[in-house]
């Protein structure tokens, strides 16, 4: 929430946004960055493509082909990858999908 | 068995079947379909108070599937957060059975449209599917639940190739294997026709 936003009463009258104090220096992005101690890992498992899993990571995160390929080729050599970072409830959607593609996928807090 | 193209001209992804093929398909994603309905998303311990009973049956599950090929297709999310797991759990895997219980059911839906008789009886019967891209995807993620499926009742491990092939032809682990295979084989080529 930005620090000058005001919300509008029931009464009309404009009163300032709750007196939580922002550190003034953070730019939007920082405060966004701030808020995103999260991850999505894929693991690795005997079943799953190489083609497949890269074909995954093409198309539902719209990565380009050489990300892809990177990332599916460190899941099958080092057994699994962060393949994205976000918020949580952005995480929870990730590895959602993630199961819907049938990759085993789990989140965690970001080391 | 030539597997899946892609129609430069239609934009659609084609394959041609034999009755056998065809019929075989639609016996994997009828037998996930079943398994998908069959243990119901429910809690695992039935809750002794009758009204916590009632209201469990409202929500979805909370522990991981006992079936070892639903805990594979419905993993955990936070391995180190019960509650958290058993929540996300609670939230997700109700939809996400919907989901693949869909895409299988269209594997043999598009099967039966093109010609697929209830019953095989016929000889030389050839079935031709025509796929729109995303029909293509969600076959293409159906195939690869058969193949979670196969691969978690057979106990596949990673270059275990040998041990399968070692296998006399008439071992049924064996031809289930080869199944596995094809189904493999078919959708490496459906992800060959979507990125041609």
């Amino acid at each position: 929430m930005g620090r000058s936003r005001h919300v509008l009463c029931h009464d009309g009258s404009v009163s300032a946004a709750s007196p939580v104090e922002v550190e003034p220096t953070l730019t939007p992005d920082e405060i966004t960055f701030l808020a995103k101690p999260w991850v999505t890992l894929v693991w690795d498992d005997p079943v799953n493509l190489m083609s497949y899993v890269a074909y995954v990571f093409q198309k539902y995160f719209g990565y380009d082909k050489a990300k892809s390929e990177k990332l599916m080729l460190e899941v099958h050599t080092e057994g699994r990858s962060v393949v994205s970072t976000g918020t949580r409830e952005e995480m929870e959607r990730d590895v959602q999908a993630m199961h819907e593609y049938g990759l085993w996928a789990t989140m965690e807090k970001a080391s | 068995m030539s597997g899946f193209e892609h129609h430069r001209k239609s934009g659609a992804v084609i394959a041609t079947f034999s009755g056998f093929e065809a019929d075989l398909l639609r016996s994997l994603a009828s037998q996930m379909v079943e398994l998908l309905r069959n243990e119901r998303a429910e809690p695992a311990a039935p809750a002794a108070d009758p009204f916590e009973a009632m209201m469990a049956e409202f929500s979805g599950a909370t522990t991981i599937p006992e079936d070892p090929v639903l805990a594979r297709l419905f993993p955990t999310a936070y391995p180190d957060d019960e509650e958290a797991a058993s929540d996300f759990r609670r939230f997700t895997e109700g939809g996400l059975r919907d989901g693949k219980a869909a895409a299988s059911g269209l594997i043999i839906d598009t099967l039966e449209d093109a010609g697929l008789p209830p019953e095989l009886t016929e000889d030389g019967l050839v079935i031709d599917v025509e796929l729109s891209r995303a029909d293509a995807e969600t076959w293409m993620r159906a195939f690869t639940d058969i193949r979670l499926a196969l691969a978690t009742r057979l106990g596949v491990k990673a270059g275990d190739e040998d041990y399968w092939h070692s296998l006399p032809d008439d071992d049924p682990r064996a031809q289930a294997h080869d199944i596995y295979e094809w189904v493999g084989y078919l959708q490496e080529t459906i992800i060959e026709a979507l990125t041609s």
